[in-house]
């Protein structure tokens, strides 16, 4: 990020504007990744002429950054129109798309539509590991002709790299080929739970061993003494774990400059944050930002509000989500995937993977088997000691 | 310069008022900018139909109280400025069919707030 962007992004912050936003035109998807959040079922989404309508209130309430993602945005029939739409409302318009669809007509579209970046999703250079987290058979090849295409149009493109147990070995290969195509590279070794709150595809998660290694490699970190360094110990003798300025600061940009609106309406902090604010079905988009009782909440909570963290040595220099956080059942809870990275970058455990070690080393409390001459209150005692 | 110029905003742009500032991004290159006062008057007003020299008169010299000859040199020389950078086109004819892109979170009637 340009340093004019980012003293953009701290005058939006301090004038109370969604500087961005990410729209979801659909969940329809014509891949089926191992590790997706989504349910790729059609629940009713937005018709062209209501999200005109929200991208006219997203302009007028000042998002300057629209990123149109999905599902599959390209399988939207009326795409290129909502596109066009944005265009005409001036918004720097980035892209999220598996690419698949894609061929050099498209591509000239884009690049006609002024699109600043596509990002699209590579799993690996090598067509069975990516076709397989797919599950589409060729969806390598015509991901990578895609790129070409966009490429030959002069658009900039940005191979998003996502890391799981399937492709962990694999991204020194999908660099190779970012950087042979032409194209930018990031890596997100982050897999989410699924948006209903199924957490069974957190098992495709890297393991600790490989993210410290991953964390280690200084073709990607750079320095890695000083990208893994311990966080600073604090000197100051006030009994706070960091300084006050520390103890203030925000947690992430979900909800203060950035939202996210689902396919259906949904008007949410975050894509990663799925708690919802209102719906732009029902209400304007500025009504929604500015006066709703949940985004007021997120927007209240900072680092000397989380019982947790703010006791972490990791507290002011953590990747935590609160998005994670609330989908680990509390806002101003820890993310243990963020705990786990910080673990694994410094080699030190956070506040909450040390409580969690010490509450799985307590002696394990013996279920009594109940007997018909106990008492009511008595049940009630036996079940909360069973549940800790 | 002694011809008539007509000024109209790109259509290759991102842009968006800030507060009480308009943040430009040019379809070349990405590259980010935000305009000063004088710049954001020019370009609200670069709708390709309107002369230059209009603009000055109407726009410049009201809002910045200075003379107009100083100030169609001052404009032209910004004009050709935004231009370099992607965000103006500039023409001796009216620019047909421009601008292509609405000013979403401005009131156009609404009178600029500008400080020297």
């Amino acid at each position: 990020m340009s340093a004019l962007l980012r003293e953009m992004g701290e005058r939006a912050l301090q004038l109370g504007v969604p500087f961005s936003a990410q729209l979801d035109l659909t969940y329809r998807c014509n891949e089926q990744c191992v590790h997706c959040y989504l349910d790729h079922d059609d629940h009713g989404e937005m018709t062209t002429a209501e999200i005109k309508r929200l991208l006219k209130e997203m302009a007028e309430a000042g998002v300057f950054i629209l990123t149109f993602s999905g599902g599959e945005i390209f399988l939207r029939k009326d795409f290129f129109e909502i596109l066009e739409c944005a265009r005409s409302l001036t918004f720097c318009i980035k892209l999220k798309t598996n690419a698949v669809l894609i061929r050099e007509a498209q591509a000239a579209r884009l690049r006609d539509l002024v699109v600043e970046s596509i990002q699209i999703s590579i799993y690996s250079h090598r067509p069975e590991v990516h076709d397989a987290i797919t599950k589409v058979p060729g969806s390598l090849r015509r991901s990578i002709d895609a790129i070409r295409f966009l490429k030959s149009q002069g658009l900039k493109v940005i191979l998003a790299n996502v890391l799981m147990t399937e492709n962990m070995q694999d991204y020194h290969g999908v660099r190779a080929l970012a950087d042979e195509l032409g194209a930018e590279y990031t890596l997100d070794p982050t897999i989410t739970p699924k948006m209903d709150g199924d957490r069974s595809i957190l098992d495709l998660n890297a393991g600790e061993t490989a993210l410290r290694h991953l964390f280690r490699d200084e073709l990607l970190v750079g320095n890695a003494d000083e990208f893994c360094a311990p966080p600073p110990v604090r000197q100051e003798h006030d009994g706070q774990a960091h300084s006050a300025e520390s103890m203030d600061s925000l947690p992430c940009s979900a909800g203060h400059t950035a939202c996210y609106v689902s396919p259906y309406g949904e008007f949410y902090p975050c894509v990663q944050f799925p708690l919802s604010c209102g719906n732009v079905r029902q209400q304007r988009f500025i009504d929604i930002w500015r006066n709703s009782e949940q985004l007021k909440e997120v927007r209240s909570i900072r680092l000397r509000d989380m019982s947790s963290c703010s006791q972490c040595a990791h507290g002011s220099t953590c990747t935590r989500c609160p998005g994670l956080a609330f989908m680990e059942g509390n806002m101003r809870g820890p993310s243990t995937a963020d705990c786990e990275k910080s673990h694994a970058r410094t080699g030190i455990p956070s506040a909450n993977l040390l409580a969690k070690k010490e509450s799985r080393s307590m002696p394990r409390l013996v279920q009594i088997q109940i007997v018909p001459a106990i008492t009511g209150s008595r049940l009630s005692g036996i079940a909360a000691h069973q549940s800790l | 310069m002694s011809k008539k110029l007509y000024i109209a905003r790109s259509p290759r742009i991102a842009a968006r008022m800030l507060g009480e500032e308009m943040l430009v991004m040019s379809g070349q290159g990405s590259t980010l900018f935000t305009l000063n006062p004088t710049a954001t008057v020019l370009w609200r007003a670069a709708d390709g139909a309107t002369p230059l020299e209009e603009i000055v008169g109407r726009r410049i010299c009201t809002e910045f109280e200075v003379q107009p000859e100083e100030a169609l040199r001052d404009a032209e020389a910004l004009a050709e400025d935004l231009a370099n950078h992607g965000i103006l086109l500039i023409s001796e004819e009216p620019i047909s069919g421009q601008p292509t892109t609405q000013e979403a979170n401005s009131k156009p009637d609404a009178p600029v707030q500008v400080t020297r």
